[in-house]
């Protein structure tokens, strides 16, 4: 299974390599997503301080949406996606292999932009600092629902909103758990809570939504 | 689930369905009105008048039963879309399809009903509490089963994916339930919660209870009734829908 | 141009231990429409079967659900003997399937592709072996040029190459293999049916045209025989 895992996830590494500018894309969504808030909501610091950790969280979480839509397209157009479900080896592994990849190209570009964004919004170190942590976890969770997703909806005509509407509801905990801890360290209380459970979520997304992925290929491909 | 309606459901033939269940409606529905009619009338006339809330608190009376059987209908739904996928059971997809619209409607009536409740009793149309919360989050579960099933062509793709969403769903609800509730307890201070609803009079109990039972007798009503137009639907080509349409078979 | 007559195997015990792959009972439909069924078919050893049938009949159907990409709405396929559903992986290796489409990444060069698609089965042909590969194709000339520049004749061939590295597997199913070929990639590939059929592997396959191969000669399955009207 370890072969098969690496063969897919180095590859989609190289594709994205040979495409940089659209590997760049949800980032750059991400950032323009969250600058729109303060045009909207007005530039006071202190209520900027206050939704920042939420509002980085649901930006991060439209960013992974819309780019996890495209996680299988190019693979069922040409044909690809036939084979790698015909490998001897578990289609578990594909799944596991395209979500870490969506994670390396998008959840974590995310991150390392969110100091900047901390920036932005005027957040204090320790509240950026939870911040990062509860995207360290959270956003692996997202690419792991997002590539369920995917799955369910390949191929559709209607597939980009119709992946966010039935994957929105499922990664609400995710949400609740990370934007929480930030809160909560900024209230000067203490986050543990909030990070095991996060971190609970994030094991038990990793052990159960590959599975659930790979038998959505298999629906979608016959 | 007893035995019988299992094996019903899982290997009946659809046109042993459409007879039973088209002979069984009608009895749903009278059912229905008798339970809706004995249970609105004790809870809205015969149940006391509460204390803290007055008269306002008498809409728990819908308000209550519709939640529970928005939850209680993802279950089932989930249930028997996941028999369908299992056993390759046409019949249990079909039931499962039919009973998403009426399992969202009920968690839509909840929602309205628990913003009428708000009203009066906060002064404010909607409260973030953890339970209306939930309920909303359901909805948005039921209309993704919907908008997915209805979004793919393929019949027998649409049933599998629907029961893989819906039993990735039902897994959810508790996750989300609890995180929500956690949400809740963090951001209020005084829990506003629908769960403080007033002391239980007998009274009241018994109005929530036959209110219960008139959703589940309309929901039984509903659910058969839309099934079977789908089976006839999908059934098209075979000879007995044939026959029934020239009208040689009673509906 | 003489054809020999289809002649389904018995479903005995003996022709199913023997036989590479077996289909007892299939029943095949695309969407709601039921393409055949109740159909037999037996693959041996070194055998190359031409699958024929006009149009819409349900070919690439039968292919796919010979390859395990679909399950059938009825009826067994075994491969060597052991039901496909309970096909473990050294099994699943022993069958190559090459679609309508190539499955060649437009952004890999045609080796990167190459050993992409071998990697996926399990194996790490190196260099050496990938360049003979696509040299038996005619396409070695092209073999760090990115996909997306070759035209669609030298992508069939590449996508064929893995036939080259796959030439101890049991089982070829091919869809339209000749498809996008000319006469010299159409004779490179009977080459490679010929060397397969020599090892023992057993080739299904299907064609618009009647194949060119003549050793050995391809026994044909018509599915307009087994098809519902």
């Amino acid at each position: 299974m370890r072969d098969l895992f690496l063969a897919v996830l180095l590859r989609d590494l190289k594709l994205a390599s040979r495409r940089r500018i659209d590997s760049l894309l949800p980032v750059v969504f991400f950032i323009v997503a969250l600058s729109l808030f303060p045009l909207g909501v007005g530039p006071e610091p202190q209520m900027l301080r206050d939704i920042a950790p939420g509002i980085v969280w649901v930006c991060a979480l439209l960013a992974s949406m819309l780019s996890v839509g495209s996680l299988f397209a190019g693979d069922l157009a040409d044909g690809s996606l036939e084979q790698l479900l015909l490998a001897p080896q578990p289609a578990i592994a594909v799944a596991a292999a395209k979500s870490a990849a969506h994670w390396l190209l998008t959840g974590l570009p995310l991150i390392v932009a969110t100091p900047l964004v901390g920036l932005l919004f005027g957040m204090s170190g320790s509240a950026l600092l939870a911040l990062v942590a509860g995207l360290l976890l959270g956003t692996p969770i997202l690419s792991l629902l997002g590539a369920l997703g995917a799955a369910l909806t390949l191929g559709l005509r209607s597939g980009g909103m119709l992946l966010i509407l039935i994957v929105l509801p499922l990664t609400m905990p995710a949400l609740i758990f990370g934007a929480g801890a930030v809160g909560n360290i900024e209230a000067g209380l203490d986050a543990g809570g909030h990070f095991s459970l996060l971190g609970a979520l994030l094991l038990a997304t990793a052990l159960g939504a590959p599975p659930a992925t790979a038998a959505a290929l298999r629906i979608s491909t016959e | 689930m007893n035995s019988p309606s299992l094996r019903l459901f899982t290997f009946a033939a659809p046109s042993r369905f459409y007879r039973l269940a088209g002979w069984m409606v009608p009895w749903f529905w009278a059912a229905t009105l008798v339970l809706s009619v004995a249970g609105l009338y004790i809870g809205f006339f015969v149940a006391p008048t509460d204390a803290t809330q007055g008269d306002a608190y008498r809409i728990i009376f819908i308000h209550v039963p519709a939640a529970w059987m928005s939850m209680l209908l993802y279950l089932v739904m989930a249930f028997w879309a996941g028999i369908g996928w299992a056993f390759n059971a046409r019949l249990a997809s079909m039931v499962a399809r039919a009973i998403a619209p009426t399992g969202a409607m009920f968690t839509f009536l909840a929602l309205w009903t628990g913003a009428i409740w708000g009203k009066p009793t906060w002064g404010a149309w909607w409260v973030w509490d953890a339970r209306l919360t939930s309920e909303l989050i359901l909805l948005f579960l039921y209309l993704g089963y919907i908008a997915l099933v209805n979004a793919i062509d393929d019949v027998r793709r649409a049933d599998q994916a629907g029961a893989l969403l819906a039993l990735v769903g039902s897994i959810n609800v508790p996750i989300i339930y609890f995180s929500v509730k956690w949400w809740n307890t963090l951001h209020q201070g005084a829990t506003i919660s629908m769960t403080a609803a007033p002391k239980m009079a007998t009274t009241m109990l018994t109005a929530m209870l036959l209110m219960t039972f008139a959703f589940w007798a309309y929901a039984f009503a509903v659910v058969f009734t839309r099934t079977r137009a789908i089976v006839v639907e999908r059934e098209a080509h075979a000879d007995w829908v044939t026959e029934l349409t020239r009208g040689k078979m009673h509906p | 141009m003489y054809m020999p007559p289809a002649t389904p195997h018995p479903s005995t015990p003996a022709a199913a231990a023997a036989s590479v792959l077996q289909a007892c009972d299939l029943a095949g439909q695309r969407g709601d429409r039921a393409l055949f069924e109740h159909l037999e078919l037996a693959l041996e050893p070194g055998a190359v079967v031409w699958l024929r049938g006009r149009n819409g009949r349900g070919k690439t159907t039968l292919l796919r659900l010979l390859a395990g990409l679909a399950t059938p709405m009825a009826g067994e396929i075994r491969v060597n003997g052991v039901p496909q559903r309970q096909a473990g992986p050294p099994l699943r290796r022993s069958v190559v399937y090459i679609g309508h489409q190539n499955a060649l990444k437009d952004d890999l060069t045609a080796m990167e592709a190459l050993l992409f698609l071998a990697r996926t089965r399990g194996d790490r042909p190196d260099d050496a072996a990938l360049t003979a590969a696509l040299q038996r194709l005619g396409v070695r000339g092209s073999r760090f040029a990115p996909v997306r520049t070759l035209s669609q004749g030298q992508r069939r061939r590449v996508a064929l190459a893995r036939l080259a590295l796959c030439l101890h597997a049991d089982l070829w199913l091919l869809d339209e293999p000749f498809d996008a070929l000319d006469a010299d990639g159409i004779q490179a590939l009977n080459g490679l049916l010929a060397e397969h059929a020599a090892r023992g592997g057993a080739t299904l396959m299907t064609s618009h045209q009647s194949p060119s191969l003549r050793d050995p000669e391809p026994r044909v399955f018509d599915l307009d025989r087994h098809g519902l009207a």
